[in-house]
């Protein structure tokens, strides 16, 4: 199992999620973030006084899926949440070691 | 028809009562504008400011001001003191073609113009100020300075008998120079002495922006201000019950509403020339330098002459921030600007419409007059108040607000603000 993380523009939420859910992935997890990258921010001009904006707003996905899944869900994130400026944000992927579905007691492939 | 000598009293006194009421309401605008452009963190402190500063202005204009300002030779001679004077019946002995309105709505008129002068001052000095020694400053303010001043325009007096502005060709129809450029001038004396907020100018030279906390705050102060301007232009003409002030009125109105638009629309589009982006807080500015500018004759222009003449004021309000700051004198909502340097340019347009009344050398000569007294009477009085009880914060508290050091109280408690 791997859990597939992404920072993506807050605006491109909704397609992204249209995109998953094509894919035939049931569930998400988006947490509100802020953060930097290589452009650092950027300054923007209050009555003509610059002030630096450090950390920008963003979207930030978490999805638990079989390994065999990993690259469609990537894909898909890609696909959907790309503009193709700066700023689009990144795509993690990680090994999962175990699940739960509190609910039922089930276990890994059958908790996700 | 014949309006008879009565109901042309009531009338009259009713309009002025009702615009003194709309200028009144600019209390509520001045205090919303700059709640809106301090941070979260000061809020509390500008609210009690400002409603503090209009009450202390009530009484200490009953007490002395307006006596100082319209008992001596060249006012009305029933100006006293505690206002006894005034309480009579206005009608009696007056002949029948004068303007008239009861006295006491007069005063009731005028104070709401002195409260406006000092609501100026306490935009300017925010964020860093002392309370108590604003609120003591009110006192001085209210009770002395600008009756001092008002007395040589509107009251008629001369200037410490050495000459009268009336007869040098000076003219200021609502107070671009008396009310506007008075309440700045005092303010310059009080940030000079006070310095700049912390944060505001680095050791480089660079000016850095510290945004208001509530900008929705900040422009509905600003309508509020644009309404009751209609109050203050539009009562200025004294009187309504006859065609001919009742033509004067309306004009007064659609002057000081076109300039208004002017103003906003020129600041808007010259900061997104400037800095590529349309800055609300300029163009909030710029509806007020348009009003400013206007007021000193809303009269005599024509409508697109006051629209342009609001444009002038719109532009004018924006490099005239941008140099404030290149001075490093730290005016966090611009009232300096709008109400100084704009009400500056208001007394110099009126030679331009109404030569009959004003010249450009009695226009400088007031300007002059009124700066010098307002603003040299009130640097020594911020120098004394310095000296005595100290007018600024110390760092500590500025930098936890001064709405917890000064008052004691948050004005946003359920929301988690940043502190910088």
């Amino acid at each position: 199992m791997k859990l597939v993380t992404a920072i993506i523009k807050p605006f491109k939420l909704d397609d992204v999620r249209e995109a998953i859910s094509e894919i035939g992935i049931d569930g998400l997890t988006v947490t509100e973030v802020k953060g930097f990258g290589r452009q650092k921010g950027h300054t923007e001009l209050y009555r003509g006084a610059e002030y630096q904006v450090d950390f920008l707003p963003k979207v930030k996905l978490e999805v638990a899926v079989q390994d065999d899944h990993v690259e469609r869900l990537v894909e898909a994130i890609v696909g959907a949440a790309k503009t193709g400026k700066i700023g689009d944000g990144k795509v993690f992927v990680y090994d999962l070691e175990h699940a739960v579905r509190i609910r039922t007691g089930e276990t890994d492939g059958e908790a996700i | 028809m014949e309006i008879t000598f009565e109901l042309g009293y009531a009338i009259d006194t009713f309009y002025f009562l009702m615009c003194g009421v709309l200028v009144m309401w600019m209390a509520a605008g001045f205090t919303m504008l700059e709640a809106g452009l301090v941070r979260a963190k000061n809020t509390t402190e500008i609210l009690t400011k400002n409603v503090a500063l209009y009450a202390i202005a009530c009484i200490m204009y009953m007490v002395c001001g307006y006596w100082i300002m319209y008992g001596g030779d060249g006012g009305i001679s029933t100006a006293t003191p505690f206002l006894e004077g005034i309480l009579s019946d206005g009608a009696t002995g007056v002949a029948e073609d004068a303007a008239t309105y009861a006295p006491a709505s007069d005063f009731f008129f005028q104070v709401v113009f002195v409260a406006t002068a000092m609501s100026i001052v306490s935009g300017a000095v925010a964020e860093r100020m002392k309370l108590w020694a604003f609120l003591a400053f009110t006192v001085v303010l209210t009770g002395f300075i600008y009756p001092m001043s008002g007395s040589w325009t509107w009251g008629g007096d001369s200037v410490f008998g050495l000459y009268t502005l009336g007869d040098m060709g000076f003219s200021d129809f609502a107070g671009s120079g008396i009310v506007h450029m008075a309440g700045a001038s005092a303010a310059l004396a009080g940030v000079l002495l006070l310095g700049s907020r912390k944060g505001k100018y680095s050791e480089d030279g660079k000016v850095n922006a510290i945004p208001g906390a509530n900008l929705p705050m900040a422009t509905l102060g600003t309508f509020i201000l644009w309404m009751g301007w209609f109050g203050f232009n539009g009562g200025s003409v004294l009187a309504l019950a006859s065609v001919e002030s009742a033509n004067a009125v309306a004009v007064v109105f659609l002057n000081t509403n076109a300039a208004a638009a002017g103003g906003l629309v020129s600041a808007l589009i010259l900061a997104r020339i400037l800095f590529k982006k349309a800055d609300l807080t300029m163009a909030l500015n710029g509806a007020l330098a348009g009003l400013v500018a206007i007021t000193a004759e809303p009269s005599t222009p024509s409508p697109i002459q006051a629209t342009l003449f609001g444009a002038l004021g719109g532009i004018l309000v924006v490099f005239s921030i941008l140099a404030f700051d290149k001075l490093k004198i730290d005016d966090p909502v611009g009232a300096i600007s709008v109400h100084g340097v704009v009400g500056l340019l208001g007394l110099l347009l009126v030679p331009f419409t109404n030569p009959e009344a004003a010249t450009f050398s009695g226009q400088l000569l007031g300007a002059a007059t009124i700066f010098i007294w307002v603003f040299g009477i009130s640097f020594i009085v911020w120098a004394i108040l310095k000296a005595v009880m100290g007018i600024r914060v110390t760092e500590e508290e500025e930098f936890e607000g001064v709405d917890m050091s000064e008052c004691g109280l948050e004005a946003y408690p359920d929301f988690t603000i940043s502190r910088n």
